[in-house]
């Protein structure tokens, strides 16, 4: 059809270009993973949120003391993905995971480089591995994987 | 409080795929209809509000074209939430409470079908700690999954009966996109999507759009003879990271659904905004919706979810059942955020 010749195209890049700045709690657990140390902070009724919230989720309290936690950790619940996505921080089959670390009261989500999803287990124990060019971000670990490995 | 009721429900057939129609050409058709039902002379609805999200459009202020589908000129009284149109009716609610209006009209739509659905939801989540990771939809559900699972020793086969049920009572739904009968058994043979979830599992990807019109007392007994009232609405958020809540119970559903007044009675069905079988089995417990409560008659999200739309549907279906006469107490109900970070609950009662 001519008309299909005379038809008008543009390249749209979709995109929502935002800054941010991440703020002394944030930006204090960033820049530690840049020293391999995993931090989190301390809310009103004692437990250890983390990754660190700026506010204790269960008051809206603003929170101030940093505690050092893991590195190792618990997994609570975690999900096999078969089929890694682009954006997927692996690109062979993991798992997602919640990761208690110890010291901790509350679930990192991050992947875990099992090798099978036989090996995955509600309770099991793993060790983050660390990126060897670490920025001040959370892919500064690049995944957990079963400690003994 | 003023008396407030859904006077009319109209939704477009959920599709994968829209090819022919623009957001405005699906939205128009559906706010044409629900107006006509409602009786209520277009010029004499009081306000507008709808539902909808930039980035299924891929273009920030997206909504303000869709007004194109209700004629703002002369100009309307209206707004906007990026949310579930079920929060469009809220503030549509809300506005009716403070008294100057006595009716409006919601409505929502959403076009997956334009994005990588998966990807796109990825953008909503915490850009610090999550969202760089890139945990998809489905991921984080199965996540949530596992710990229902584990916490009540529930098994994937009452997971792939909710998904049946759904399906088979759908095909009774002209809008539904995922009809017909399936055998479990058969379900649970099919591999995994992202374990412990199969395809079953998970909402279609859906093209959709929906449209409600509400009325106060005297307005909507004179222009409907079953009105479906508001009794109660509230809704509740969560702390948006997966690790800081409980995610095998829905806290924020149950306070919801108590500050609703749902227990004050028994409830004849209940319409769940629940994307994911698991879903529905949390909001049961949390809501303490027993076996004799229907479900998703409909077939619920589990057979057509349009983003930004099925919440709102969900109240248009249980205020069609109460309309009709085929109950008199329902639970609408509608979720927002990663696994039910967010809920709202609503109860209605027909006359």
């Amino acid at each position: 059809m001519a008309a299909e010749q005379s038809r008008l195209s543009a390249t749209h890049v979709l995109e929502y270009p935002y800054r941010r700045s991440v703020g002394p709690i944030m930006g204090r657990f960033l820049t530690g993973l840049r020293d391999r140390r995993i931090s989190g902070v301390r809310t009103g009724d004692g437990s250890i949120v983390v990754p660190p919230l700026e506010y204790d989720p269960a008051t809206g309290a603003p929170v101030t003391e940093f505690v050092d936690v893991g590195p190792l950790g618990v997994v609570t619940t975690w999900a096999w993905v078969t089929t890694p996505r682009a954006k997927h921080p692996l690109t062979q089959p993991f798992a997602w995971a919640l990761i208690k670390l110890d010291g901790a009261d509350t679930g990192l989500l991050h992947a875990v480089d099992a090798g099978s999803a036989d090996t995955m287990k509600t309770g099991m124990r793993v060790k983050p591995r660390w990126r060897d060019e670490r920025v001040g971000d959370i892919r500064d670990i690049v995944c957990f994987e079963p400690e003994g490995s | 409080m003023r008396d407030v009721a859904i006077v009319s429900f109209a939704q477009a057939k959920n599709v994968r795929r829209e090819l022919d129609a623009n957001e405005v050409e699906m939205v128009m058709p559906v706010v044409s209809e629900a107006v006509e039902q409602s009786g209520i002379p277009r010029r004499e609805i009081g306000f507008t509000c709808s539902g909808s999200c930039d980035y299924l459009a891929g273009q920030p202020f997206s909504f303000v074209s869709a007004l194109d589908a209700v004629g703002a000129w002369p100009p309307i009284s209206e707004s906007h939430v990026e949310m579930d149109g079920a929060w469009a009716l809220y503030e549509a609610w809300v506005k009716i409470q403070i008294g100057d209006i006595d009716s409006a009209l919601i409505y929502a739509f959403g076009k997956a079908s334009m994005g990588d659905l998966p990807d796109v939801l990825t953008l909503q989540l915490d850009p610090y700690y999550v969202a760089p990771l890139g945990p998809d939809s489905v991921s984080m559900a199965a996540l949530q999954a596992r710990a229902y699972l584990e916490a009540t020793g529930r098994s994937e086969r009452d997971l792939a009966a909710v998904a049946a049920r759904s399906r088979k009572d759908a095909k009774t739904n002209p809008a539904a996109q995922v009809t017909g009968d399936f055998d479990p058994e058969r379900l649970l043979g099919e591999p995994y999507l992202v374990s412990p979830l199969r395809k079953h599992d998970c909402p279609p990807i859906s093209d959709g759009a929906a449209a409600i019109v509400l009325a106060s007392g005297d307005l909507a007994r004179k222009v409907c003879k079953r009105p479906a009232w508001i009794r109660g609405i509230d809704h509740r958020i969560e702390a948006h990271g997966l690790g800081n809540r409980d995610l095998a119970k829905s806290l924020s559903t149950a306070e919801a659904g108590r500050r609703a007044g749902l227990g004050t009675g028994a409830v004849d069905i209940a319409e769940l905004h629940a994307p994911f079988t698991h879903q529905e089995l949390i909001l049961r417990d949390a809501l303490g919706l027993g076996n004799e409560v229907r479900v998703n008659p409909s077939g619920g999200p589990l057979a057509g979810n349009p983003m930004m739309v099925a919440g709102l549907a969900r109240f248009g279906e249980a205020a069609r059942v109460l309309m009709d006469g085929q109950a008199s107490r329902a639970v609408a109900h509608a979720t927002s955020g990663p696994c039910l970070q967010q809920n709202m609950v609503a109860v209605l009662e027909g006359e």
